[in-house]
C-alpha cells in the first residue's frame, strides 16, 4: 500500500476509535451522570452501576487504545494535542482516575457518607469528562492556534470559546440521552420507568442542541468551504436520526431509539473528521502550519506494521467485547438478592 | 523553577505510584487464578473461601493500577511532546499494542469475572480470571518493550530531514533483549510482591487463629511461589548487571561508585561521596565481586565513570554524563536489601511448612505483615535506579531529557505535579483502608455475594448501618 493511502486507513482508524470510544463510554457516561438523578436508594444505585459495571472499564480501553494509536500512527498530532490541550487533559485523567476507583470501591464499605463521596466521584467523573471531550473535538473543529513549530500557542481559555461550549453542552446532552435510553433497555421496574420519562422529555432539549451546534458549525469551522451549504448525508443524517429517537421512544421502540442515539454520536463525530480531513489540528494562525495527516505521520514502515497488527487483533476484540454484552444482555433489577456488588 | 525539573518530578512520582499497584496485580492474578482453578478440581470449599478472600484484595488493588495507568498513556504527550515527536514512531507502536492486546483482555474479563458468577458456566468464570492475568502479564511486556527501546535503542535509523528515530525492524524492537531480561525480572517481582502480601496477611490471621487451614494454605503457596520468585528475581538482576556493562556502562559504574576503571572490580559495600556524588569521601568495597556482577566472572575489568564520561565527551560532545550518583547507588542498595530480607522471609516460611509449623519458631511470624513492605521499597528503588542511571538520557545515547519536555510553563507544570499528588494520596488513605478491613475481616466479608447493603439512605440513620462482620450470612 502506498504511503498516502496508509496515512488515510489510520486517520480513518483512529476516527473509528474515537467514535467507538464516545458510542460506549458515551451511554456509560450518560448513566453515571444520571445515576444520583434516577435512583431514590442505595440498591436503586447499585442497579444502576450494575448496569455498565461489567462494561465501563472495557469502554474505557477504547480511549487509551485511540491516544496509543495516534502516538504510534500520528506522533506530531499526539505531541501537539497532549500538550496543547494540557490542562483539559490533566482535568479529563483527574475526572477518569476518581470515577474509576469509585466504581470499585463505592459499595466496599456500608458507611453512607462513604457511598455519597463516591456516588459524586461517579456523577463528576462522568460529567467532566463528557464536557471536556465536546469541547475539545470542537475546537478540532474549528482550529486553535498553532505555530510553525507545531506547537499550541493558546491556553486554557482559548478552548472555552463559545463553540467549543456547544460542543461540550452538545455532548453531555446526547450522552445523557444516550444514557438515559440505555437505561430503558437494560434496567426493570421504576428504575426503567424514571430513565423512559427521562429520555422522552430530555429528547427535546437534545433536539434544539443538535441543531444548535449544527448552525454554529457553519459560524465557526470552514464546513462552507469545504461541504457547501449543502453539508451532504452524513451530518443531516446525524440530524434525522436525533428526530428519530422520539418517534421511537413514544413507540416504545427502544432498541431503535437507541440505535438511534448511538448513530447520532458517530455521524456527529464523523462530521468533524470530515470537517478535519486530511488535517489533524486546524491551525487558526495560519492554513500552511495545520498539522495534516501527511506531515504529522509516521513512517511508512511503523504504519504497515500497525495496520498488520490491527487487522489481526481487533476483530479478535471486537468479538469477545461484544461477546460480553452478550453475556450481560438480561435487565438488571433492583432486587438487592440479585445484585453483584 | 525549572519545567524539565518539575516534569521529571510529575513523571516519578505518578510513575512510581503506578507502580506500586502493579507488581501486585501481576502477581496476585496468578495467584487467585490458581486458587480457583483448585477449588474448580477438587471442590474443596477453602480453594473458594481462599479465591474469593484474595480476589477481593485483588480488586481493590486492580481498580488503583488501571486508573493511574491512563495517565502513563497519556502523558507522554502532554508532558514530554518533543520525545514523543522524536520517538512517536517506535515507542507509540507497542503502546497502541499493549491497549489492542493487554488493556482490552483484562479490563473485559476482569468484568466477566466479577458480574458473570451464575451467568457464565464455571469454567468460564474461570477461564475469565486466567486471561486477566495472562493481559496484565502481557501488558507489562509491551510497555517493558517501549521502555527497553528507551535503554537500548534497536532497530531504528535516523531520518536525516526530520531528524527524528524512525523504525526500521519491528522483530528487533519486540525482541529487544533488554526488553525481556526487564519482563523476566518485572513479572518475578510480580510474584514476588504476591507472595509477600499473602505471606504478611496470612501470618496476620494465622496469629489470631482465624481460619486456620485457608490461610495455611495460602501461607504455603506463597511461601514456595515467593522462594521461587526471589531466586528468579535474582539471575535476572544478575543478568540485567551483564546487559548493563554493554548498553550502559555508565548506569553500571555509577550503581557501585565506580569512579576509576579497575580489573578485576571491586563492589562497594558502602561508599560516602558528597552531595554531588562525583567527590569520594570514604568507602569500603569487596574485591572481585564486581567482575562477578558486572560479566560472571571474578576477574573482568570493569569501566569506571571518569572513562566513560570522558569517552561520551567524544562521542556525544561537551556535558555532564554522570547520573546522580548518589540516587543510583543507594537505590541499588536498597532494592538488593529488600529483596534479600524476602528471602529470608521466604525460606523462614518454607522451614516452617517443612517442620509442621514447630511452635517455637511461630514467635518470628509477627513480623511477617511488615515485611509486606518489603517488595514495594524494592519495587520501586529498582525503576528508580533503572530510570535515573539512563540520565542525562531519556533515550540512551539518542536523546536528552532535557530535549524531551513539552513546551510548557512551569507555573502549569507545576500546578499539575501538586494535583496529581493531592488526589493520589487521597486515593492511597482509601486504598489502605479497603485492604486492610478486607485484609483483617477474613474470607467471611469476602463471601458475601450482596455486602454490605445500606438500607434506604434516605432518613437513615447512622447506626441502622449494618456492619460489614455483623451482618448475617
Amino acid at each position: 500500500m502506498s504511503y498516502e493511502v496508509l496515512q488515510v486507513i489510520w486517520f480513518i482508524l483512529i476516527a473509528i476509535l474515537w467514535i467507538g470510544f464516545f458510542f460506549l463510554e458515551g451511554f456509560d457516561f450518560g448513566v453515571g451522570m444520571l445515576m444520583p438523578f434516577l435512583s431514590k436508594d442505595d440498591t436503586e444505585r447499585r442497579a444502576i452501576i450494575n448496569t455498565i459495571g461489567p462494561h465501563w472499564d472495557g469502554n474505557e480501553v477504547w480511549l487509551l487504545t485511540a491516544g496509543g494509536a495516534t502516538f504510534a500512527a500520528f506522533p506530531h498530532w499526539y505531541a501537539t494535542l497532549f500538550s496543547g490541550f494540557y490542562p483539559a487533559l490533566f482535568l479529563l485523567l483527574l475526572a477518569l482516575i476518581v470515577r474509576g476507583v469509585a466504581f470499585e470501591f463505592r459499595s466496599k464499605d456500608a458507611n453512607l457518607k462513604w457511598r455519597n463521596l463516591w456516588d459524586w466521584c461517579i456523577f463528576i467523573g462522568s460529567l467532566l469528562p463528557s464536557l471536556l471531550l465536546g469541547v475539545a473535538f470542537a475546537n478540532l473543529a474549528r482550529g486553535v492556534p498553532i505555530n510553525a513549530n507545531m506547537h499550541y500557542t493558546g491556553t486554557f481559555w482559548t478552548l472555552l470559546n463559545p463553540y467549543g461550549l456547544i460542543g461540550g453542552l452538545g455532548t453531555i446532552g446526547i450522552f445523557l440521552l444516550h444514557g438515559a435510553i440505555f437505561l430503558d433497555l437494560k434496567s426493570e421496574g421504576i428504575i426503567r420507568e424514571r430513565a423512559h420519562n427521562f429520555a422522552r422529555k430530555f429528547w427535546i432539549v437534545q433536539v434544539v442542541l443538535t441543531l444548535v451546534l449544527l448552525v454554529s458549525t457553519y459560524f465557526f469551522t470552514d464546513i462552507l468551504d469545504r461541504l457547501g451549504v449543502n453539508p451532504g448525508l452524513v451530518p443531516i443524517t446525524g440530524f434525522v436520526t436525533m428526530l428519530l429517537t422520539g418517534t421511537f421512544l413514544n413507540r416504545k421502540m427502544i432498541g431503535w431509539a437507541f440505535a438511534m442515539t448511538g448513530i447520532t454520536v458517530a455521524l456527529t463525530l464523523t462530521t468533524a473528521f470530515i470537517i478535519m480531513f486530511p488535517r489533524v489540528m486546524i491551525s487558526t494562525l495560519n492554513p500552511a502550519w495545520s498539522l495534516t495527516i501527511y506531515n504529522a505521520s509516521s513512517s511508512p514502515y511503523t504504519l504497515q506494521v500497525m495496520t498488520i497488527v490491527a487487522l489481526i487483533f481487533t476483530p479478535i476484540v471486537l468479538a469477545y467485547q461484544g461477546w460480553t454484552y452478550w453475556v450481560f444482555r438480561k435487565r438488571v433489577s433492583a432486587d438487592p438478592k440479585t445484585l453483584t456488588y | 523553577m525549572d519545567p524539565v525539573i518539575l516534569s521529571r518530578w510529575q513523571f516519578a512520582i505518578t510513575t512510581i505510584y503506578h507502580f506500586f499497584f502493579v507488581p501486585l496485580t501481576l502477581g496476585l492474578g496468578w495467584f487467585v487464578a490458581i486458587m480457583q482453578t483448585q477449588y474448580y478440581r477438587t471442590r474443596d470449599e477453602n480453594y473458594r473461601r481462599m479465591a474469593k478472600f484474595w480476589g477481593k484484595l485483588f480488586l481493590v488493588n486492580f481498580a488503583m493500577g488501571v486508573v493511574t495507568g491512563i495517565v502513563q498513556e497519556f502523558q507522554f504527550g502532554m508532558n514530554w511532546s518533543e520525545y514523543s515527536r522524536y520517538v512517536g514512531d517506535i515507542f507509540g507502536a507497542p503502546l497502541a499494542i499493549e491497549a489492542l492486546l493487554a488493556f482490552f483482555l483484562e479490563s473485559t474479563f476482569l468484568g466477566l469475572w466479577i458480574f458473570g458468577e451464575g451467568k457464565v458456566p464455571e469454567k468460564v468464570h474461570l477461564a475469565a480470571i486466567w486471561l486477566v492475568a495472562i493481559g496484565s502479564n502481557l501488558s507489562a511486556l509491551w510497555i517493558l518493550i517501549a521502555n527497553g527501546w528507551m535503554q537500548h535503542p534497536v532497530g531504528y535509523v535516523i531520518n536525516e530531514v526530520t531528524g527524528r528515530a524512525e523504525l526500521v525492524d519491528f522483530a528487533a524492537l519486540i525482541f529487544n533483549r533488554k526488553a525481556w531480561v526487564f519482563f523476566w525480572h518485572t513479572i518475578s517481582a510480580g510474584f514476588a510482591t504476591a507472595a509477600s502480601f499473602v505471606i504478611g496477611i496470612s501470618a496476620w490471621h494465622l496469629l489470631r487463629k482465624n481460619e486456620t487451614e485457608i490461610f495455611r494454605r495460602s501461607f504455603a503457596m506463597a511461601a514456595i511461589i515467593g522462594m521461587i520468585a526471589i531466586v528468579s528475581v535474582g539471575l535476572a538482576g544478575h543478568t540485567q548487571g551483564q546487559d548493563l556493562v554493554e548498553t550502559q556502562p555508565m548506569k553500571m559504574a555509577s550503581i557501585e561508585a565506580l569512579w576509576e576503571t579497575e580489573q578485576p572490580a571491586s563492589f562497594s559495600i558502602i561508599t560516602i561521596g558528597d552531595l554531588t556524588g562525583k567527590n569520594l569521601v570514604w568507602e569500603w568495597r569487596v574485591p572481585y565481586l564486581l567482575s562477578f556482577i558486572a560479566c560472571n566472572n571474578f576477574t573482568c575489568e570493569v569501566r569506571g565513570v571518569n572513562e566513560i564520561q570522558a569517552e561520551y565527551e567524544q562521542t556525544y560532545g561537551p556535558g555532564d554524563y554522570v547520573p546522580l550518583m548518589v540516587i543510583t547507588y543507594w537505590s541499588f542498595r536498597l532494592m538488593l536489601g529488600a529483596a534479600v530480607v524476602m528471602f529470608i522471609v521466604y525460606a523462614y516460611g518454607l522451614y516452617l511448612l517443612m517442620k509442621g509449623w514447630p511452635e517455637k519458631w511461630l514467635k518470628w511470624m509477627k513480623w511477617l505483615p511488615l515485611m509486606i513492605a518489603m517488595p514495594y521499597i524494592a519495587n520501586s528503588s529498582g525503576w528508580i535506579l533503572t530510570e535515573t542511571g539512563r540520565q542525562p538520557w531519556i533515550v540512551q545515547g539518542l536523546l536528552k531529557t532535557a530535549d524531551g519536555v513539552s513546551p510548557l510553563s512551569a507555573g502549569m507544570v507545576l500546578m499539575t505535579l501538586i494535583g496529581y499528588t493531592l488526589i493520589y494520596a487521597a486515593l492511597m488513605v482509601a486504598d489502605v483502608y479497603l485492604l486492610t478491613k478486607f485484609a483483617k475481616a477474613g474470607t467471611a466479608a469476602a463471601m458475601h455475594e450482596a455486602e454490605e447493603i445500606a438500607p434506604a439512605f434516605l432518613g437513615a440513620t447512622e447506626d441502622a448501618e449494618p456492619t460489614l462482620l455483623g451482618r448475617k450470612e
